[in-house]
């Protein structure tokens, strides 16, 4: 319990200097958001710095913002008039959490095996196999892999469709090109997570009790072996939230990555800063749950301990 | 027999040690080298690394094309003998181009991972050495930054500062030191309680001399293994903003944008994107395998 007020309360300070350093970055930007139209007039100007109240003293545009972000609302879009950055997340976001969920099946789905084969067959031709194919998992760019799997499986061969999000066939491209990385990742920290708990010497005991190969691998072993991919959860979400921009920005996926990319080509600031916000929300939250999650699991993690490593 | 004085005679006082060791122990860093060179493919990423610095530096001036100037009528060339890699839309010839994209991304992966070093050694290797409430409160901040997801950040200060080469660097190496920073510290504060410290210090060694013969050497292994990795990081990191649009400016290319480039025309010329793709994943994959041949050979512990 104690644990969890001290979380939350450095979860609380963690998003208001996120909050207070995008609205101070985003106020940094040299001029207004308005200044890359075509010369408005000067009145036209004014009258739109009226509106978002852009002439306020910082403090008070600042202060503002942040009763706004409390009662949830992220302020309107510069570029879309009648359209909020609320608006823009409800509709987008769904998609954007499908995908992200089928990408992070498909990373435990496939990463998980593919670490455990790696490290029953130590240095033999399927642990060379799978290290090869993950290291290229980690060197290769995520919209390259992603041109990659559209070249070859909808130009080429033609099997799936090379754009849009328009049933379950159109999942299957965009979901792997996700999920290259995260699977790779998973795949190196199972194999040497489960090395590492092979060699102890429990693992013996169990052996020399004419246990079945099967029932150490997924009774024994696993438990323990897995402890660091638990962690490497919260980075995994943050990897396929990111990755999320490009690989939506590709198929033409209509998700809020997409949305975040050309906010950005816009230069639309105020969905640039309510993204982030929401982003970084999203994350930090996610993060305590997977730290709970984790000392639920590890017995030997105190859940009232500090951080220190 | 018959021993008269003269017999004797008086042999100087030892200026050196009786005996200089025959044989001469291996140090640190040679049997380090020596596991390295046992790893096939931490050489061969070394070997490569190497060859694609060579041809970023030198490749440019003898491809016979300016990687800026245009040449509509050759544009989207297919590869051949007078331009091995093609040409891209605007004529210009693709090698001239990815040969050019290497020293941008090559320098903004060296330039992002020294800022990230000099930060992030500085941090931490102040915050390990004073210890008590100043370790405290600096690896406090550490951790509040830490919860942030950086690549926004990353995106959102490309945004404040404009694209550019220079913003790039600033950018990257601004935000990414923190896990250099959690590293050293962790280091200083190791060594710094072992015996060897103590006994240094009891000999009468300053503070100035303990940092600098056995706090930093003692943590170089870590701090070049993070460097080493830090660098595709940053090549990763931005490859990634020019494929948002926040990479360096026309008619500069990195391989991110070279690559984004031919994303768009992948349709109808995939040559070119073929080209950047394969210069970004082969030396992705031999700072990669370098990396880890260094976290074998450099620290024995850490080996997986």
């Amino acid at each position: 319990m104690h644990f969890l007020i001290h979380r939350l309360a450095s979860m609380f300070l963690v998003l208001f200097v996120i909050i207070t350093a995008t609205f101070l970055l985003m106020h940094a930007i040299p001029g207004g958001p308005f200044t890359t139209e075509k010369n408005l007039p000067e009145a036209i100007q004014k009258n739109m710095e009226e509106r978002y109240h852009l002439n306020d003293p910082l403090w008070k545009q600042y202060a503002d913002y942040l009763a706004h972000v409390a009662s949830g609302d992220l302020g309107p879009s510069f570029k879309y008039e009648n359209r909020s950055v609320n608006d823009l997340i409800r509709e987008s976001f769904p998609v954007s959490a499908e995908l992200g969920v089928i990408a992070i099946f498909w990373a435990i789905c496939l990463g998980i095996p593919a670490g455990i084969i790696a490290a029953v067959y130590h240095n033999r031709w399927p642990d060379y196999i799978a290290m090869f194919l993950t290291t290229i998992g980690i060197s290769v760019p995520g919209f390259i892999l992603a041109a990659l799997l559209i070249f070859v499986f909808a130009l080429q061969l033609g099997w799936l469709p090379a754009a849009l999000w328009e049933g379950p066939s159109s999942t299957v491209l965009p979901a792997l090109a996700l999920t290259g990385l995260p699977t790779a990742f998973i795949a190196r920290l199972t194999r040497s997570g489960m090395l590492e708990v092979l060699n102890q010497d429990y693992i013996r005991t169990v052996r020399a009790k004419g246990l079945s190969q099967y029932t150490i691998l997924t009774r024994h072993a696993l438990k323990n072996a897995l402890i660091p991919v638990v962690t490497y959860l919260g980075p995994l979400i943050a990897g396929i939230l990111t990755g999320s921009f490009v690989i939506e920005t590709i198929f033409a996926i209509p998700g809020l990555g997409r949305h975040f990319v050309t906010s950005i080509y816009n230069r639309d600031y105020t969905v640039i800063l309510g993204i982030t916000i929401f982003y970084s929300a999203l994350l930090v939250t996610l993060n305590l749950l997977v730290d709970i999650v984790y000392a639920l699991l590890d017995p030997r993690i105190k859940l009232n301990e500090g951080k220190d490593d | 027999m018959h021993i008269t004085p003269s017999a004797f005679h008086r042999t100087p006082f030892p200026q050196e040690p009786l005996s200089t060791a025959s044989a001469t122990g291996t140090s640190y860093w040679q049997d380090a080298w020596r596991r390295l060179q046992n790893n096939k493919l931490a050489i061969a990423g070394l070997i490569f690394i190497l060859l694609i610095t060579l041809a970023a530096i030198a490749g440019p001036h003898f491809s016979g094309y300016s990687y800026a100037d245009q040449n509509l009528p050759e544009a989207n060339q297919p590869p051949s003998s007078m331009h091995w890699f093609g040409t891209d839309n605007l004529g210009r010839d693709l090698m001239t181009r990815v040969l050019y994209g290497a020293r941008i991304s090559l320098s903004i992966g060296i330039a992002a991972s020294l800022i990230n070093l000099t930060v992030g050694v500085l941090y931490g290797g102040i915050a390990g050495y004073a210890g008590g409430r100043i370790d405290n409160i600096m690896m406090r901040i550490v951790d509040i930054l830490y919860g942030i997801p950086l690549l926004l950040y990353v995106i959102l200060l490309m945004v404040v500062l404009g694209p550019g080469l220079l913003n790039i660097f600033l950018a990257l190496g601004l935000v990414y030191w923190l896990g250099m920073a959690r590293i050293v510290r962790g280091q200083i504060l190791t060594i710094k309680k072992q015996e060897y410290v103590l006994a240094a210090r009891l000999t009468g060694a300053s503070s100035a001399r303990i940092l600098l013969r056995h706090l930093i050497p003692n943590s170089i292994g870590p701090i070049l293994i993070t460097t080493t990795l830090a660098i595709p990081e940053a090549i990763f990191t931005e490859a990634f903003l020019s494929f948002i649009g926040l990479g360096v400016s026309a008619p500069m290319a990195s391989w991110g944008v070279l690559a984004s480039e031919g994303v768009v025309s992948l349709r109808s010329y995939p040559f070119q994107l073929l080209y950047p793709a394969l210069a970004i994943s082969i030396t992705m994959l031999s700072f990669n395998f370098l990396g880890d041949g260094l976290r074998d050979s450099l620290d024995p512990r850490m080996r997986k």
